[in-house]
C-alpha cells in the first residue's frame, strides 16, 4: 500500500476538547478531593487524605454505596431478564413488526426526567392510576421499603428498549440453520435456548451488561426527580449524594472525594468487565 | 392457540411499552378537577387548558427554544470534529491509533458526577455560567466519543482503493475528506446526528448545575423543577411532558431503523 498522509490534523480537534473537558476536570477533581474547600466563603485548604478518611466512617456515604448496589443489581437483572423475553419474542415475523419495534422504543426515547415525572404521577397515593388498578393504598413514594423499588421499576421501564434492541441484533446473528437443525433432532424450546441460543449469545449479553451496569451505577436523574433520594435517604444513590454534597451544601471538598470514589468504582467495573469480554472473544 | 398466546404477549408488551405516555396524555386534557376524580377515567370533559398555561404563564417556549438551540449546535459540532477525527482514524496514518480509540472509548465511561464540580469551576471561572456556549461545549465533548466511533465504522466500510485512486487523481486528505467521504457515510452521519441530538435533549446532571435562570434552562431541568404555587401542577407537567416528547416519539417512528443500527453499532462492534 502506498504511504498514507498523516492524520494528526483530523484528528486533533476530538482530542484537544476531550482533554480539556473530560481528562483535565479528572485531574482537577482529584485535586479537588484532597482539599477542604468551600466554594462561597472561597476557603480552600489542602488536607491530604482527611477527606477520604472522613468518607470511610460516613454512614450517609455507605448508606448510598448499599442504595446504589442494591439498584444496580436488582434492576440489571431485571433488565436483563425482561429483555431477553421480550427480544425473542420480537425476533420471530409478524405482521406490523416495524410498528411494534417502534413503539418498544419509545421508553428510550423519552427524556428521564419526563419519565420520571410521569411515574411520579403514576405512584401518587391517593389519585395514581398504579394503585387503583392494584386497588392498593401504596405509599410508593413515601415508604421507605417501596421508594427504592418504585425508582428500580421506573429504570427498569425506561432502560429495558436499549437491551431488547441489542439482543435482538445478537439474536440476528445466530445462524438459523442451527435453530432448524435442533428442531430435526426434536429438542423443545428450552432445551434450544439453552444450548443454542443463550450460548451464542453470551458476548452480547455480557456487552449489554457492561453498559447497563456502568449506567446504573452512576443514576442520578430517574431517581433525584423521582424522589430526591428520600424518605429517609433510602433512595440516594452515590451520584445523588455527591450531588447533595457538592450543589446543596456547596463542600466541594468532600463532594469531590465523593465524585472521585464513583470515577474509581466505575472504572474497577469496566475494567473487570473487558477481562471477561477478552477472555470470551478468544 | 399458540399463534394466540403470542399476539396476546404483543399485546401486552405494546401497552406496557406505550402505557404511561399515554396515560400522561390522557391526564394532560384533564381539568383539575378530574385530576383528584377517582377512579381516575378518561376525561369527560377534555380541555387544553394545561397547554395554554405553560406557553401563558410558564417561560416555556424561551425553555424549548433553548433546548433546540443547545441541542442542534451540540450535533452539529459533534459532527463536524467528530467525522474528522474519525476520517483520520479510519483512512490515515495516526501513530498509537488502538491507543487512542481505547482512550476514546473509556471517555465514555467517565461518569457525568465525577467531572461536575470541577467543570462548574471552570465555567464560573471563564463567566460562562447561565448560557448556551457552557451547555454545548460540555455536550459536545461527551458526545464525542459515541459520534467517532459510529463513523469510524462507518469510514473504516468505505473501501481504500476510492481513497488511494482520489489520490492518484490530486486530491488532498481535506478535499477526500469532504467532497468523497462525507457524502458516502450520509446514512451514518444522519444516525450519529440523531443519536447526539436525543442525548443533548435530554441531559439533565449538567443542565441544572450549569443553568439557573429561564435564559439558558432547558426542557428536563424545567420539567424537574416545575414550580407550583400551593400543590404540584400535574396537569401542567403532565402538558409539559407531551409537548416536548412528541417530536421523539415522532423521529422513533420516522427513524426507528436508523436509531437500531447506531445503537448497536456504537455498543456491539466495539
Amino acid at each position: 500500500m502506498t504511504k498514507r498522509e498523516n492524520g494528526y490534523g483530523f484528528v486533533m480537534p476530538a482530542l484537544v476538547l476531550l482533554s480539556f473537558v473530560t481528562v483535565y476536570p479528572i485531574f482537577y477533581v482529584f485535586y479537588l478531593s484532597l482539599h477542604r474547600k468551600l466554594l462561597i466563603f472561597d476557603i480552600s485548604k489542602y488536607v491530604g487524605l482527611d477527606n477520604y478518611l472522613f468518607l470511610l466512617q460516613d454512614d450517609r456515604f455507605w448508606n448510598a454505596m448499599k442504595n446504589t448496589v442494591y439498584f444496580t443489581a436488582v434492576s440489571v437483572s431485571l433488565e436483563l431478564l425482561i429483555g431477553l423475553s421480550l427480544a425473542i419474542l420480537l425476533h420471530r415475523s409478524f405482521r406490523f413488526k416495524g410498528l411494534v419495534r417502534a413503539i418498544v422504543l419509545i421508553p428510550w426515547a423519552i427524556p428521564t426526567v419526563v419519565s420520571a415525572r410521569m411515574w411520579e404521577w403514576m405512584y401518587n397515593t391517593d389519585f395514581g392510576i398504579l394503585n387503583y388498578m392494584l386497588g392498593a393504598k401504596i405509599n410508593w413514594l413515601g415508604d421507605t421499603f417501596w421508594a427504592i423499588h418504585a425508582a428500580i421499576l421506573m429504570d427498569v421501564w425506561k432502560t429495558t428498549p436499549f437491551v431488547v434492541i441489542l439482543l435482538i441484533a445478537g439474536l440476528k446473528v445466530i445462524p438459523q440453520e442451527l435453530y432448524q437443525a435442533a428442531k430435526i433432532d426434536g429438542a423443545g424450546n428450552w432445551a434450544i435456548f439453552r444450548r443454542i441460543t443463550f450460548p451464542l449469545l453470551r458476548p452480547v449479553i455480557l456487552i449489554v451488561l457492561i453498559f447497563r451496569t456502568l449506567d446504573a451505577f452512576r443514576v442520578f436523574d430517574a431517581v433525584y426527580v423521582l424522589t430526591g433520594g428520600g424518605p429517609a435517604n433510602t433512595t440516594e444513590t452515590l451520584s445523588i449524594y455527591a450531588y447533595k454534597v457538592l450543589f446543596q451544601t456547596l463542600q466541594f471538598g468532600y463532594g469531590s472525594t465523593l465524585s472521585v470514589t464513583v470515577f474509581l468504582f466505575i472504572g474497577c467495573i469496566s475494567i473487570f468487565y473487558i477481562k471477561i469480554l477478552s477472555k470470551e472473544m478468544r | 392457540m399458540k399463534r394466540g398466546v403470542f399476539y396476546f404477549s404483543i399485546v401486552l408488551m405494546v401497552l406496557y411499552c406505550s402505557g404511561p405516555f399515554l396515560w400522561q396524555f390522557i391526564t394532560s386534557l384533564k381539568p383539575d378537577y378530574e385530576l383528584t376524580m377517582i377512579p381516575p377515567v378518561i376525561s369527560k370533559n377534555p380541555t387544553a387548558i394545561h397547554y395554554v398555561s405553560i406557553f401563558r404563564e410558564h417561560p416555556f417556549l424561551r425553555i424549548i427554544l433553548n433546548s433546540a438551540i443547545v441541542a442542534s449546535s451540540t450535533t452539529i459540532l459533534s459532527l463536524i470534529i467528530g467525522s474528522s477525527c474519525a476520517f483520520g482514524l479510519a483512512k490515515l496514518r495516526v501513530k498509537y491509533k488502538s491507543f487512542i480509540l481505547g482512550f476514546i472509548l473509556s471517555v465514555s465511561m467517565f461518569p457525568p458526577i465525577a467531572t461536575v464540580s470541577p467543570l462548574y469551576i471552570i465555567i464560573r471561572a471563564l463567566g460562562i455560567r447561565d448560557t448556551w456556549l457552557a451547555l454545548v461545549i460540555t455536550y459536545t465533548t461527551f458526545s464525542l466519543p459515541l459520534s467517532i466511533w459510529i463513523l469510524t465504522n462507518f469510514f473504516k466500510e468505505i473501501p481504500d482503493e476510492i481513497y488511494l485512486a482520489a489520490r492518484v487523481d490530486g486530491c488532498t486528505p481535506y478535499q477526500i475528506f469532504y467532497k468523497i467521504m462525507l457524502p458516502l457515510s450520509l446514512p451514518g452521519i444522519f444516525t450519529t446526528a440523531i443519536l447526539v441530538f436525543i442525548f443533548s435533549w435530554n441531559e439533565f446532571l449538567f443542565a441544572l448545575t450549569f443553568t439557573s435562570t429561564p435564559a439558558s434552562r432547558t426542557i428536563p431541568v424545567a420539567i424537574a423543577l416545575f414550580p407550583g404555587l400551593h400543590e404540584v401542577p400535574w396537569g401542567d407537567i403532565a402538558a409539559a411532558s407531551v409537548v416536548v416528547t412528541i417530536p421523539l416519539i415522532f423521529i422513533v417512528f420516522a427513524f426507528q431503523r436508523r436509531i437500531v443500527e447506531g445503537l448497536t453499532s456504537g455498543a456491539i462492534k466495539g
